[in-house]
């Protein structure tokens, strides 16, 4: 798969994701062996580099092997090797090819650009924090073989695996060498099933909602996989408190609301949705279950796991009753 | 004139003090000093004066003329310079382990003056269960000359094994006609203005004094007691709490402000950061990082307290003016603590009934237990608003 222009004499891979810094690098690698199986590949850290160590390693070799040279920390390196790198990348010795792995950030920032301007085939390799940024990855791992892929199915493999990059990508792999035509949630239900995280707010979104049986799913897996009941507490806490404040704004429109309780125009819609199965009483009565419950979680009772659920029973009953 | 007298409405705590260091005085002459012992716990409601006991005591102690107040060993312990008193104050949350060491340490050596090694712990309530037991060792087999004076609201804050090996001084809280007084003679305000913060603070000498003579102090007072009058709906009392959790975090940053900044900055000169000349590379040295992270975190943990003494305030206030409520609807005819607001008082009494007044005493308390319990302070507040809004 590698396009054959991944031999460049000069890479810099840019970012800190490690499972993309490692692609990277093993792209670069791979090429290397299917043009010439005997190639050499060393690592160096940037960090641990004295001024003098380069000239060795990016002194042409006499019998003209070809090399991979990777390093590490880039941006660690001292102004005395940066500069020998520098000087290097100015004229690079053809059977080389040096990888450079930089952390992004300010850190270094120079050599990266020189690096960039000498000629260096840049690859992006950032941080994947949102939660789009890693579906969108995740779809283009399921289509990287030319797959049908459902938007669904790609839902239910992030339900199902959690936040973990590598864990995501081995998972997608897998799929794809054992399965064949469209990927469909089914298809991914055969293999994977359950979920790997449940947030504060997700859960408080299905108790607010009144889904009793919802809410306490979600918290049980949780519990689970290690979510703290402060941060169950504390989302249902904010989540009473908006829709509190929502409802007794009374009827106006979305953008003054928002400007007056400071909340963004999407989260006032959503507020004022889940609004209309409360009473005021209810509230009262909800926000105080989640207080006592608060001070349960923090070290008041025996089991904290115990007082998350009765408060999330409290909060739908308090919806219930009120009605 | 004598150390005791800044002591307001305390006569059987100060008899008692006097003739313990009459005792002390005989000890350190040689004589067998019966009545002297080295352990004492001051305790009693905020601002009933405790730490301002213990230090008198300490001051009597290291007085050759029994605590008269005016010789330089007095001025010393009084201003926290004397060699043989040390004063620890937590300003933190907690007491930490090695303070408690560091007292220990302290308290082992020779007093340089040939009386007593004093040790002040003021907030002992502040020292975790931990602190304490590192702290017992000091307490149970201590050295000679050496004497432990603690101060806490009450006895049930420390564990048994300390408390059992003190002798007690309980300070009450003064009469609010003894509180006035001080005010008029000694900071000279107007004898109603006297009376009116003398009652508002509760027998707090300290407080009552800023409500005396701040009007900043009685503006946030004002504030403070207009909650209950801001509960018509939900969102309303969701409203109000959040001023008041705001107010109390105004204040913090407002002190943390000025605080805050001044010593992040002597430390990073003490470190030699902005210095100029030879030899100086203009960078901060190696390990000053870390110095300043760990001033970064005694400030935050400070601030949390300062914030929760704010809000605390705020709650007692908010407790005495029901409790008016409560009292208006017995007809008890008790003398009201907050005299300025009977009008209001007098609604709330005509619009519910005793219980729901009770229970309304019940929310404010237990929010107070909340906080302390570390719910976080906004949500607190809030179930409180609600409950006070249902009684």
């Amino acid at each position: 798969m590698p396009p054959p222009d991944v031999l460049t004499p000069l890479t810099v891979v840019v970012g800190e994701e490690e499972l993309l810094v490692a692609r990277a690098v093993s792209a670069v690698v791979r090429a290397a062996r299917a043009r010439n199986p005997d190639t050499e590949v060393s690592e160096l850290d940037g960090g641990a580099l004295q001024a003098g160590d380069l000239v060795e390693v990016f002194s042409p070799s006499l019998f003209g092997d070809e090399r991979v040279v990777v390093l590490r920390a880039a941006q660690d390196l001292s102004k005395e090797t940066a500069a020998e790198v520098l000087a290097y990348a100015a004229d690079p010795v053809p059977e080389i090819c040096l990888v450079a792995l930089h952390a992004g950030g300010a850190k270094s920032k120079a050599l990266l650009t020189a690096l960039v301007g000498a000629g260096a085939r840049r690859v992006e390799a950032a941080k994947v924090t949102k939660a789009s940024e890693r579906r969108d990855l995740l779809r283009m791992e399921l289509r990287g073989d030319g797959r049908q892929v459902s938007e669904d199915a790609v839902t239910a493999l992030l339900d199902a695996i959690g936040n973990d990059l590598r864990e995501l990508c081995s998972a997608a792999g897998q799929l794809l060498s054992d399965t064949e035509g469209p990927i469909t949630p089914e298809v991914v239900g055969r293999y994977h099933r359950g979920r790997a995280e449940s947030s504060g707010f997700a859960i408080a979104d299905k108790a607010v909602d009144g889904d009793l049986a919802g809410a306490l799913e979600l918290v049980r897996w949780g519990q689970s996989t290690g979510l703290a009941p402060v941060l169950v507490t504390s989302a249902l806490a904010n989540t009473l408190r908006s829709v509190a404040l929502v409802a007794s704004a009374g009827r106006q429109p979305v953008n003054a609301l928002a400007g007056q309780l400071g909340m963004p125009p999407w989260k006032v819609e959503k507020t004022q949705r889940q609004a209309r199965g409360w009473r005021p009483e209810g509230l009262s009565v909800a926000l105080q279950a989640v207080a006592a419950a608060d001070g349960d979680v923090k070290g008041g009772a025996t089991d904290a796991a115990y007082a998350v659920e009765r408060a999330l029973l409290a909060v739908v009953q308090a919806r219930g009753a009120a009605r | 004139m004598s150390v005791f007298d800044d002591l307001v409405g305390q006569e059987a705590v100060v008899e008692q003090l006097t003739a313990a260091v009459g005792a002390a005085a005989q000890a350190v002459a040689g004589g067998q000093g019966a009545g002297m012992t080295h352990a004492w716990l001051f305790t009693g409601p905020p601002g009933s004066g405790r730490s301002v006991a213990a230090r008198a005591f300490a001051a009597a102690l290291q007085c050759p003329d029994r605590g008269c107040g005016h010789c330089s060993s007095c001025h010393q312990a009084l201003s926290g310079t004397h060699p043989d008193v040390a004063v620890v104050v937590p300003e933190g949350l907690h007491l930490s382990i090695a303070d408690a060491r560091e007292v220990i340490g302290r308290s082992a050596r020779a007093p340089t003056r040939g009386r007593w090694q004093v040790t002040l712990i003021e907030d002992a309530d502040r020292m975790e269960e931990r602190t304490s037991n590192t702290l017992l060792k000091a307490v149970e087999e201590p050295p000679p000359h050496s004497v432990l004076l603690l101060c806490a609201p009450s006895v049930d804050d420390l564990l048994p094994t300390i408390r059992s090996r003190c002798r007690l001084v309980p300070l009450r809280s003064p009469a609010a006609s003894a509180v006035a007084q001080v005010l008029i003679d000694r900071h000279g305000v107007d004898p109603a203005m006297a009376s009116f913060a003398a009652r508002a603070a509760q027998g707090h000498i300290g407080r009552a004094r800023r409500l005396a003579t701040d009007e900043e102090a009685r503006r946030e007072r004002r504030d403070v007691l207009a909650l209950p009058r801001s509960l018509g709906n939900v969102g309303q009392a969701l409203v109000a709490a959040k001023d008041l959790v705001d107010a109390a975090k105004e204040e913090a940053d407002k002190l943390a402000g000025t605080r805050d900044l001044a010593e992040k900055e002597a430390l990073s000169t003490a470190l030699g950061g902005g210095a100029t000349g030879k030899g100086y590379t203009g960078s901060a040295p190696k390990g000053g990082a870390g110095a300043l992270k760990e001033l970064e975190k005694r400030q935050k943990s400070r601030g949390t307290r300062t914030q929760r003494d704010a809000l605390d305030r705020a709650l007692i206030d908010l407790a005495a003016f029901y409790r008016d409520v409560l009292a208006l609807q017995l007809g008890t005819g008790a003398v009201p603590v907050h005299a300025d607001l009977s009008d209001q008082a007098t609604t709330i009494a005509r619009g519910s009934a005793p219980e729901s007044t009770l229970h309304r005493i019940d929310a404010v308390l237990d929010c107070r237990t909340a906080i302390e319990g570390n719910v976080a302070p906004q949500l607190a507040v809030e179930a409180m608003a609600l409950a006070l809004r249902t009684g």
